[in-house]
Parts: C-alpha cells; sequence; structure tokens
C-alpha cells in the first residue's frame, strides 16, 4: 500500500483583501528572513543589518533622500507596468525603455546646447519619453500583427539598449575631456535638473512622477482607455465582441510603459550622471526592481510609489553593506528575488485553498 | 455483426450514475453498458451528457452518485492513470499532445517507457500497431508539422500502446475529412474483431449507423434508448436525440411581420482551418419574425453567426441591416445599428474579471450618459446597471461584484440584459438557452417572444428543435454549410427537420 502526499488548490470565490494584504506583508518579512540568511552565511551581525536598513537608511535624512533618488527611476517604470501589465503585455523590457530614454536625452543636451533652460528641459522629457515610447512599441507592434511572444522581445531590446550605450560610451560620444574613459563629456547647464538643496533628489522628475501615478491611476480606473485596457487584458474574445482593437490597446499600454520609462532615463542623466557612461551605472537594474515593485503594489500606480521607496531604501542599504561588511551589492538582489518569489507564492495563497491531502 | 458476442458479459458497467454542475444536471442516474467485441455508440445533441458520462468513465471527474464495473468487479476510478491500469484509453475531442516535440516523443511520454533513449525502446512496439491497424504517422515528424487526421492517429496510438481494452473516441469525425473518417472506421472494426470494445461518442446518425454494433442515446442527462444498431433506423435516432416533449408550451404571440432587417445574401465565410464554413447562405428576416437555423453543431451555424456581427470576415456575399451594407464592417459599428448578439460561447459574452457593472455596458462603454468625454460616469453605469438586474432578475448582492461569481444562468441573464435592452433591432441568438435550468431557459424564451412582439427581427440559432419549431416563424436547416431547406414552423415536422439536420435529405 503506498500513500501519497497530495497538495490540492481550489479556486476561491471571493478575493480577500485583507487577507491579501497580510500576506503580502509577510511576503516581505520572509525576503528580509531569507536574504538575512545569506548574509549569516557571509559571517555578518544580522542584529546590526537590519539595523542599518531600518536606521540608516529610513531613519535619517540623507538615507532618506537617497532612497527617493533610488526610488524615482523604480517608480517611473512600474508606474507604467501597472498599465502594461493590466493589459497582460508582459513588458520585461523597462530597463531597456530606460537606457534608450537616458541616451536620447544625452544626445539632446550634448548638440543642442545652445538652447535656453526652459526650452532644453521639457525637450529632453519628450524626447526621453518619445524615444522609450518607441521601444515599447516595437515589441506590441510584433506580438499584434505577427503573435510573437512579447517576453522574449522586450528581454532581448534589454540587452541592444545596453550595447547601444556602450558602444556610444566607447565609439562616437566617447568625452573630448575625459582622459579616454568610457563616459560622454559632460551636458550643459541647461540641460541639468534642479536638486533639492543637500540631496541629489532632481525635483522635476519627481513631480513627474508623482503626477503620472495620479494620473494614471485616474486613467485606469476613470476612463474609457482603462475600461478597455482591462477588458482586453482579462478576455480577449469578450475584447473583439465589443469591437476593442487589441492593436490599439496593446500598442496604447506599452508606449505609456515604455514612455515612463524613458522619463527615468531623462531623470538619471540630466538629474544624477549628467553624463551617458557604462549601462550598470545609468540604471542599477531599476527596470528590472520595477517589476517586482508594481507587482508587490498590486498593479495599483499609487501603490507603486511606497513599494518603489521600499526597494530603493533597499538598494541602498544594499550599498552601505558593501562599504560596512565588505559584501556583494548582489545581496540586494537575492533579496528582490526572494521577495518576488515570497509574493507569487502570496498571491496563489489569496486566490486558492490549499490543502494537503494524503492519499492511498 | 458481432451480435453473438454480445451474449457475453459486459466489460464496462455504469449503474445510476449521476454527476451535477452548478445549475445543471450533465447525467442523471445514467446506466451504460458496453460487451467486449462491440462498438458502442454514445449518441446525443451538445450538453446531452456524453462528454460528461466519458470523462467520468476516464477519471476526470467523480461522479455524485452511481458505481462503476469494469470486468463485473466494481473499482473506483479517481483519474486518468486508474482508468489506463484498467484498460481504458480515451481520444478526446481536443487533442493532448506536445506541439513541438515528435510523434514517438508524445507516445513515448504517455507509456512509461525506459528512462534511457525512451522512443527507440517503444519504436518497434509501435511500428507493430501501426502496421496492424492501419495507422501510418511519420514517428520522426513534430506534431505541429502533423494534419489534424495525423494527429488524431498520434493520440490513437498513444490510447492504445498501454493494452488497452476498452478505448473511449470523443466526436472523433468532427475533425477529420470524409476519406480519414474511412481510414478510422477501418481501424475501429479491426480493433473490435479483436475483442476490445470501442465507445463511439458522436452526434452524427450516418456513422452511428455505419460503425457501430450498439448504440446508447442520451438526451439531456438521461438515457433515453438502448439497441442494437441493426434494429433500428436514422429516423427513429433523430427523433429519440431531438425528443418530442416540449419544456413548456409558448402562447407565440400575434405579430404583424414587417419589412425586412437582416438580410443575407450568397454569403461566404471561412471557418478556423481556413475550410469554406458557410457556402452561399441567403435569408431574410423581417421585423417581428424569429427566423430559426436548426441543425447539428459544426455545420456552419457559427461562422455564420459571427460574420453577421462582425467577427468573422466575408469572403463574399452581403450581409444588409436596416438597408445598410454592414457586410466586413467592424462590430462596434454593427452593434450601434441595432445588432444584439447573445454569443455562443458565453465566455466570449462577458469578462469574468470585471464587475456586473463594468459588464452590462460592455458594448455600450463609450456612450452618453456613461462616457462623457472619454471619462467614464461611474454614478450613470450604477444606475443603469441596478435598473438591469432589477429588471432582469440578476441574482447578486451588488453591481460591483464579480461577474465570475455568477451563476451559469445568471450570466446568461447579465449578458442579455445587457444586449436586449438597447434599441434592438435585429438579434442574434446563439444556442441562447444551452446549457440552462429549466427555469431559465423559459425566462430567456420569453424575453425572445418579448423582443419579437417589440418588433425586433430575431435570427435564433439552436440545435434544440423544440425550441426551434416553437418559438419560430420560419426554419431553415444548415448542413453542411449550407441552408438545405426552409419551412415555415406550423408545417414543420419534427422527423422531417432531424433528417435534413442529419443530412439525408438534401
Amino acid at each position: 500500500m503506498t500513500l501519497t502526499l497530495k497538495i490540492k488548490l481550489e479556486r476561491k470565490h471571493e478575493e480577500a483583501r485583507i487577507l491579501s494584504l497580510i500576506y503580502t506583508i509577510i511576503s516581505v518579512l520572509l525576503g528580509l528572513l531569507v536574504s538575512g540568511l545569506v548574509l549569516a552565511i557571509h559571517g555578518v551581525d544580522l542584529v546590526q543589518a537590519y539595523g542599518i536598513m531600518a536606521f540608516q537608511v529610513f531613519g535619517t535624512a540623507i538615507g532618506l533622500s537617497e532612497a527617493i533618488v533610488r526610488a524615482i527611476p523604480i517608480a517611473l517604470c512600474g508606474i507604467g507596468l501597472t498599465v502594461a501589465f493590466k493589459a497582460k503585455m508582459w513588458n520585461i523590457g523597462a530597463e531597456g525603455q530606460l537606457l534608450m530614454g537616458a541616451i536620447v536625452t544625452t544626445g539632446l543636451a550634448l548638440y543642442l546646447n545652445e538652447l535656453p533652460r526652459y526650452i532644453m528641459i521639457p525637450l529632453i522629457f519628450i524626447g526621453g519619453f518619445t524615444m522609450g515610447a518607441l521601444w515599447g512599441i516595437i515589441p506590441a507592434l510584433l506580438r499584434a500583427y505577427f503573435n510573437i511572444n512579447e517576453v522574449i522581445v522586450t528581454t532581448m531590446m534589454n540587452y541592444i539598449a545596453m550595447e547601444l550605450v556602450r558602444y556610444l560610451i566607447f565609439g562616437p560620444w566617447r568625452g573630448a575631456k575625459e582622459w579616454g574613459y568610457p563616459i560622454t563629456d559632460e551636458i550643459s547647464d541647461t540641460a541639468k535638473l534642479m536638486a533639492i538643496p543637500g540631496t541629489r533628489i532632481h525635483i522635476e522628475t519627481l513631480l513627474i512622477c508623482l503626477i503620472s501615478a495620479l494620473a494614471v491611476y485616474f486613467i485606469m480606473n476613470k476612463t474609457v482607455f482603462g475600461y478597455e485596457v482591462k477588458v482586453v487584458g482579462e478576455n480577449p474574445d469578450a475584447a473583439k465582441y465589443a469591437g476593442i482593437s487589441f492593436t490599439r490597446i496593446a500598442i496604447l499600454s506599452m508606449l505609456i510603459s515604455g514612455g515612463l520609462a524613458g522619463i527615468a532615463g531623462t531623470g538619471e542623466v540630466a538629474g544624477i550622471h549628467h553624463r551617458l557612461r557604462y549601462p550598470e551605472s545609468i540604471s542599477m537594474g531599476y527596470g528590472f526592481t520595477a517589476i517586482i515593485a508594481a507587482w508587490l503594489a498590486r498593479l495599483n500606480p499609487i501603490g507603486v510609489l511606497l513599494t518603489s521607496l521600499f526597494f530603493g531604501g533597499l538598494t541602498v542599504s544594499g550599498h552601505l553593506m558593501k562599504m560596512i561588511f565588505r559584501l556583494p551589492v548582489a545581496v540586494v538582489n537575492v533579496f528582490n528575488g526572494v521577495v518576488l518569489l515570497s509574493i507569487l507564492i502570496a498571491d496563489l495563497m489569496t486566490r486558492y485553498r490549499i490543502e494537503v491531502v494524503l492519499e492511498r | 455483426m458481432n451480435s453473438g458476442q454480445i451474449l457475453s458479459k459486459p466489460i464496462v458497467e455504469m449503474k445510476n450514475i449521476v454527476k451535477r454542475f452548478p445549475g445543471v444536471v450533465a447525467n442523471d442516474h445514467i446506466n451504460f453498458k458496453v460487451y467486449p467485441g462491440e462498438v458502442h455508440a454514445l449518441l446525443g445533441e451538445n450538453g446531452a451528457g456524453k462528454t460528461t458520462l466519458m470523462n467520468i468513465l476516464y477519471g476526470i471527474y467523480r461522479p455524485d452518485e452511481g458505481e462503476i464495473l469494469i470486468d463485473g468487479r466494481r473499482v473506483e476510478i479517481k483519474s486518468p492513470r486508474d482508468a489506463i491500469k484498467l484498460g481504458i484509453g480515451m481520444v478526446h475531442q481536443h487533442f493532448m499532445l506536445i506541439e513541438t516535440l515528435s510523434a514517438i516523443e508524445n507516445i513515448a511520454l504517455s507509456m512509461e517507457a525506459s528512462f534511457i533513449n525512451p522512443t527507440e525502446s517503444i519504436r518497434s512496439e509501435i511500428e507493430d500497431l501501426m502496421n496492424k491497424y492501419g495507422l501510418k504517422v511519420d514517428l520522426d515528424a513534430k506534431v505541429w508539422q502533423l494534419s489534424t487526421g495525423e494527429k488524431q492517429k498520434v493520440e490513437i496510438l498513444k490510447a492504445i500502446c498501454r493494452g488497452t481494452r476498452i478505448l473511449i473516441l470523443d466526436e472523433p469525425t468532427a475533425v477529420l475529412t470524409p476519406s480519414e473518417v474511412k481510414g478510422l472506421f477501418k481501424f475501429m472494426r479491426k480493433m473490435v474483431k479483436e475483442g476490445k470494445s470501442i465507445i463511439f461518442v458522436t452526434h452524427k446518425l450516418k456513422e452511428v449507423m455505419e460503425v457501430s454494433d450498439r448504440v446508447t442515446v442520451l438526451r439531456k442527462g438521461r438515457v433515453v434508448g438502448v439497441m442494437k444498431t441493426s434494429e433500428t433506423n436514422e429516423n427513429e435516432l433523430a427523433r429519440m436525440m431531438v425528443g418530442r416533449e416540449v419544456l413548456f408550451t409558448i402562447e407565440k404571440p400575434k405579430v404583424e411581420i414587417g419589412r425586412v432587417k437582416l438580410k443575407v445574401e450568397n454569403l461566404r465565410v471561412l471557418g478556423d482551418r481556413g475550410e469554406l464554413a458557410v457556402k452561399d447562405v441567403s435569408f431574410i428576416v423581417r421585423a417581428g419574425e424569429i427566423y430559426g437555423i436548426a441543425g447539428v453543431a459544426g455545420n456552419g451555424q457559427r461562422e455564420l453567426v459571427e460574420a453577421i456581427a462582425g467577427l468573422r470576415k466575408a469572403v463574399s456575399g452581403k450581409i444588409i441591416i436596416n438597408g445598410v451594407d454592414v457586410t466586413n464592417r467592424d462590430p462596434k459599428t454593427i452593434a450601434n445599428l441595432g445588432v444584439a448578439f447573445i454569443p455562443e460561447n458565453r465566455r466570449m459574452g462577458y469578462v469574468p474579471g470585471l464587475n456586473i457593472a463594468e459588464n452590462l455596458i460592455l458594448r455600450c462603454y463609450e456612450q452618453k450618459p456613461f462616457t462623457i468625454k472619454g471619462v467614464l460616469n461611474s454614478r450613470a453605469i450604477r444606475e443603469y446597471a441596478l435598473k438591469l438586474i432589477r429588471e432582469y432578475n440578476i441574482v447578486t448582492p451588488t453591481p460591483e461584484a464579480p461577474a465570475k461569481t455568477l451563476s451559469g444562468g445568471n450570466i446568461q441573464r447579465m449578458i442579455l440584459a445587457r444586449e436586449l435592452s438597447g434599441k434592438c433591432e435585429v438579434i442574434l441568438a446563439a444556442h441562447p438557452t444551452y446549457g440552462l435550468d429549466v427555469k431559465s431557459t423559459e425566462y430567456v424564451r420569453k424575453l425572445l417572444l418579448r423582443q419579437k412582439e417589440r418588433g425586433a427581427a430575431i435570427l435564433l440559432v439552436s440545435e434544440d428543435l423544440d425550441e426551434i419549431i416553437s418559438l419560430s416563424d420560419r426554419i431553415a436547416v444548415m448542413f453542411n454549410g449550407q441552408i438545405v431547406g426552409e419551412i415555415k414552423s406550423d408545417e414543420a415536422d419534427i422527423e422531417m427537420l432531424g433528417e435534413m439536420m442529419a443530412g439525408i435529405k438534401i
């Protein structure tokens, strides 16, 4: 006689919001704990490590301001992703869309350096949005017309964007005044964003970020376009029946998603680095972290602001740990991965009743 | 005929099987016996409960009541694995193959082939089976490269290479060309000659007569007849399959028939596989008239209705609504001309994740007062939803409840509420009562008659002949993509319609 252990999943009808929140919090804590294990393996004092995370990052002005600096690009990408994901367009390419925004911003700032500030600043944001949007539309078109999986296309286009940045900084755009380093010259002052004094927080991008969170919330919940996105995402057959064009929704949702990521790129170049440099330096995986931030916020754009701040803080604490404990920054990536897995499990638990049964 | 063997003990015996789904009794105390060495046809309309019964035998569903005996011994079939162990194999209507693997890899997957070099260890065995039964397939071709008929052969090989004694074929001919059907029948006869049994699930009368030894007829979840094929004929089977008893009597209102509202001229439409599914169909429907299209599913009705609704392109021909040529126009334009569409596939008609109010505006969300300058007016939407919920008796605590929490009958009410509440001029109703319980069925039929009184032109597609006869003014029968006959409903005779549906009289 053999006994088998079976796990049965049964769909729940009601969606429990409070339960979902509880599971989300548990999943974050679980992520912290498991990555704590990684820290412990490196011989780090856990109390001290969590202390840094809680107090140095979120408890000091400079820590918090740095967390906000990292949160801005994550939030911009994440807000856009809520739209794409609602349409079930799995955009994994925010990273590349961000970099394309960074490229255009650098180009405009370097070559049109005689433009006055009040034209230059709007121009680089429009340029960043347009280029990011374009980078997002390409996979949408391939999906709509040739049914090519957008996950693969968006993922691969990240690498194209990264290599393009590398080509530019090693090749045509390598700075004349930079002693041969693979970076561009510094952009003109007219293209530099304003910072909150004493911090690196670039005001223009922060404002755009906050406004776009509200705007996307409004669009998704109160407008015809938001309604159409939800119908297409939930049931493409019903969308066809209602006469909603999949192509249009795919393109527009990827346009918003890619465009906001492009703006994040503008912010990084014009607000932080003031030049184009290695893709890993321009974006430390913000476009990927944004995927987790968007899911953790349950695709609510306003919630993305909070989750981005959390992941921004985490990135900063990763840097602190690197300095204090001489740990690899990859520890942060471990944490991100564990949290994403925990969220997915939490999601499953809110939607299904899980039963473990012994069967003969 | 193998009538001699029928005297032996049954190999499969299903006793008093009951299976309920929310709102429907799919199998209502069914008794079903299969003997060794016979092709046993399980005949019935769509929704009669054939597939449910077979899924119970194959362990996909568990029955709510009743028992199953194999070789006279009571068995519990908890999963397809149990069924396979008992020697039961099933070829599903929708193939369960992995497209990117080769044919032999698919077969090896389903067998417990050896861990090392699994495909080679079974190759000779499979080749023997192929030769023996005439099931020639290129074993090394990837499944996606195979034709539908060849895929079916792979499925059959998969099912019989495991020492299957009882093979279930669920609507196997639906996807085959006539010559492929001949090949399949040859295989079936060969298999039963060896003393094995085949359960042949179908709704095609001709095929029952051609290949089976005995037949069990199901209707609305019940067994309505079991007999030797040699002792019956297509007429009798048709009558049993569609039944005679009327659910309830309908007072057909006297309505003045008005001008032509829907006109279809020489319409040709392609099916999903690129075949010509609708062949030169022409008809008109006038105001206040219900035009019924009878026919066994898969004879072009779905494609016809979808073309009229704008969901499918017409190859040639014309569709005219209220004097406006709408051929190949988009679904929104057509809906805005006052065309209501109750789709055959309910999944298409609603969005499970959105709430009821949002579902109720699915076809008019862009219009005032629901949308003003691109912004949704949630108050107007809510009020409208409350009104429809009341008018159409949709059972829900609130319009904000997700549509997926509704029962099947209530989902259909929601769809009808949305489609019929506008100024509908033409109603395309495809199987509007399919899968509904008696109460909801009655409600839906009354709604359609009310619309007829209002002067709407209604195109009713149904497999249920009672429904067609009791509601329609004129009836057309579709067979093989064509309208093979049109009669007034008061001259209609269920036997004659049954024959036409089966393609006997053309």
